[in-house]
């Protein structure tokens, strides 16, 4: 019904462009989440482009695919997809931050393509099984995803959340999970360990897929892929800042705001990567 | 068998409520439940969901009747509430029931997001609140949960004092497009209107008339100041006794009537002293500068005494005894 089929090569371009976005919105806000937004980003490129049954158009449609992120604070990427994608203009994100602006620091049901008011952690989960749950009770076709963060898995909701799912045997919902490894204070297995992640969910009762969360044919069979009588929890590893080199897996980069020099220099990093792809 | 719980009200309140010619109806708790069943036969689109609780929220012929429209969660509050939102925002109208304490504690993150700023059409229901489960101790009371949800945006608070009000209650909770939350008791009451009465959210409802002493009073303690308004009449002292079901929106204009038309206030409430309903009548009389002699009658900030609810509410004077003995020092 809503649902756009990229190729890997227009993805790729569009990554870039998502990424300059992203890293502009935070730029111009003087605030927001830089390394989780770019780690993420790949994920979100795929589910818009790919994967999800929604566009602005079908938005309202009891049938579209539902994406709800439950760490809401890489609300830039996200904003920037949806713009991409057309659920709002672009020039929107001029007002990221800004006294008034329903585009605040993470997401909420006031723009347009946002489905649930998220940004404390660990409310994506339950939220989604109660979606996928109605899904199941109208036999509606639609699936329902949520996306995750490494530091937000030591909410003890998400287990919750997770036990329900595979207790009403939800194929309908996909987990993922953005692993980057790093959380606000530094490496999550410092922080709180939560390894081995694979085995924890398959004994709760998931379909368990890890993939290479850059990987667009891989992120995609892995989101697609039907999983009979399983919710699909899907370990995205990626890395924290990707695109950028200065901020690829440096925990201060989670919510770190680029200078005018750094952003110049990420952007022009950026212009590298799009010229070879142009070229290859 | 265990020994019967102590009766909330003394032989002398009995024979008042007879005197004033009020009939003991079932437990408000067993009301929502009658009447849930009977709106999710008709709308298949209702759904409960429960955190292991069907049976303490009477939900157990419920989920007989109707399997496909319950969902149970296991004890796992912040997960009853998530998903009670997430099947809202995919047009099902959802009934989170859960025992008050657990619901609006361990869960309050989710009432606040998940919920009301989500702004989803679920309804939370809070089961055996206030100090329904007595001897169980304070980590089974809810008297905070006034307090903590007044203090959310985006939440209509219902507190039904008689099975007319539950009743009344759930079809308004039913028929809303934003978020609502039910609580209620396990005790049975007296019915305190005629079935034609008229029930409106943000409305209070009049009990009896008298412009000497104003008791404004919420959910299941509504009944011991009608009782006490009745010990006094026949004393000479004529008391108006309002019934506020609705903690939010509040009706400040029938508080303010009362404030301006009686000698004294009081309000009464299943509810520590902060942030309910006196502390919200005090702020409605204060700005508009109506200055009564007042009290609130509810649960003083200590550790709830220990015993049966019955016990409790006369400890701290949330009897017909009690308030009356109340109204009498405030007007002397």
């Amino acid at each position: 019904m809503g649902k756009a089929a990229l190729s890997h090569h227009a993805l790729a371009l569009k990554s870039i462009h998502l990424r300059r976005r992203t890293l502009e919105a935070i730029y111009n806000a003087g605030a927001g989440h830089t390394g989780g937004g770019l780690s993420c980003l790949d994920i979100l490129n795929v589910l818009y482009n790919r994967v999800l049954d929604v566009s602005p158009e079908t938005f309202g449609s009891p049938a579209r695919d539902r994406y709800v992120q439950s760490k809401g604070h890489c609300v830039e990427a996200l904003y920037a997809v949806l713009a991409d994608r057309g659920f709002f203009p672009e020039s929107d994100l001029k007002t990221l931050c800004h006294y008034q602006s329903h585009y605040v620091g993470h997401p909420t049901r006031h723009i347009p393509g946002i489905e649930m008011n998220t940004g404390a952690l660990g409310h994506g989960l339950p939220i989604c099984v109660g979606m996928a749950l109605a899904g199941k009770m109208d036999s509606a076709h639609y699936r329902v995803f949520t996306l995750l963060g490494d530091g937000e898995l030591a909410e003890g909701s998400n287990w919750e959340g997770g036990l329900a799912a595979a207790h009403y045997k939800l194929d309908n919902l996909v987990a993922i999970l953005d692993h980057n490894t790093l959380q606000i204070s530094g490496h999550t297995r410092d922080v709180m360990s939560n390894e081995p992640l694979d085995e924890k969910w398959r004994a709760f009762g998931w379909e368990v897929r890890s993939v290479n969360g850059h990987d667009y044919a891989a992120l995609t069979q892995a989101l697609t892929e039907p999983s009979p009588g399983k919710p699909v929890f899907i370990i995205a590893n990626t890395v924290k800042g990707k695109g950028v080199s200065f901020m690829e897996n440096v925990a201060k980069w989670h919510h770190g705001v680029p200078s005018e020099a750094e952003l110049k220099q990420a952007l022009a990093e950026l212009d590298a990567a799009e010229a070879k792809l142009q070229n290859a | 068998m265990s020994a019967p719980a102590p009766s909330l009200f003394t032989p002398a309140a009995k024979a008042m409520a007879e005197k004033i010619g009020l009939k003991l109806g079932r437990a408000n708790l067993e009301e929502f439940a009658a009447t849930l069943e009977e709106l999710a036969k008709a709308n298949p689109n209702i759904i409960a969901v429960t955190s292991d609780s069907r049976g303490s929220g009477k939900l157990a012929p419920f989920g007989k009747a109707l399997p496909k429209q319950i969902v149970e969660v296991g004890i796992a509050e912040q997960n009853l509430v998530g998903i009670t939102a997430g099947l809202a925002a995919c047009g099902k109208k959802s009934f989170g029931v859960s025992p008050g304490c657990f619901l609006t504690a361990r869960s309050l993150e989710q009432i606040k997001n998940d919920v009301c700023y989500s702004d989803v059409p679920a309804v939370l229901i809070g089961i055996s609140s206030g100090v329904s489960y007595g001897a169980l101790g304070t980590t089974h009371h809810s008297l905070h949960d006034l307090a903590v949800l007044r203090a959310i945006n985006n939440l209509t608070i219902l507190v039904p004092a008689d099975n007319f009000e539950s009743r009344q209650a759930i079809l308004a909770a039913a028929r809303a497009t934003h978020p609502v939350f039910v609580r209620f008791g396990k005790a049975p009451m007296y019915g305190l209107h005629a079935p034609a009465a008229h029930f409106e959210v943000g409305k209070a409802m009049t009990v009896r008339e008298g412009n000497d002493v104003a008791f404004i009073a919420t959910g299941e303690t509504v009944v011991h100041a009608l009782l006490a308004a009745g010990h006094l009449a026949e004393r000479g002292v004529n008391c108006r006794v309002l019934s506020l079901h609705s903690i939010k929106p509040l009706d400040a204009p029938a508080i303010l009537k009362a404030g301006r038309e009686c000698k004294a206030v009081i309000t009464v409430e299943e509810h520590m002293v902060h942030g309910g309903l006196g502390e919200a009548c005090a702020a409605v009389l204060m700005q508009a500068g109506v200055s009564k002699p007042f009290r609130i009658v509810g649960f003083p900030d200590e550790e709830t005494v220990p015993g049966a609810q019955a016990d409790i509410f006369r400890h701290y004077g949330i009897s017909m005894e009690g308030l009356s003995e109340m109204a009498n020092r405030l007007l002397k």
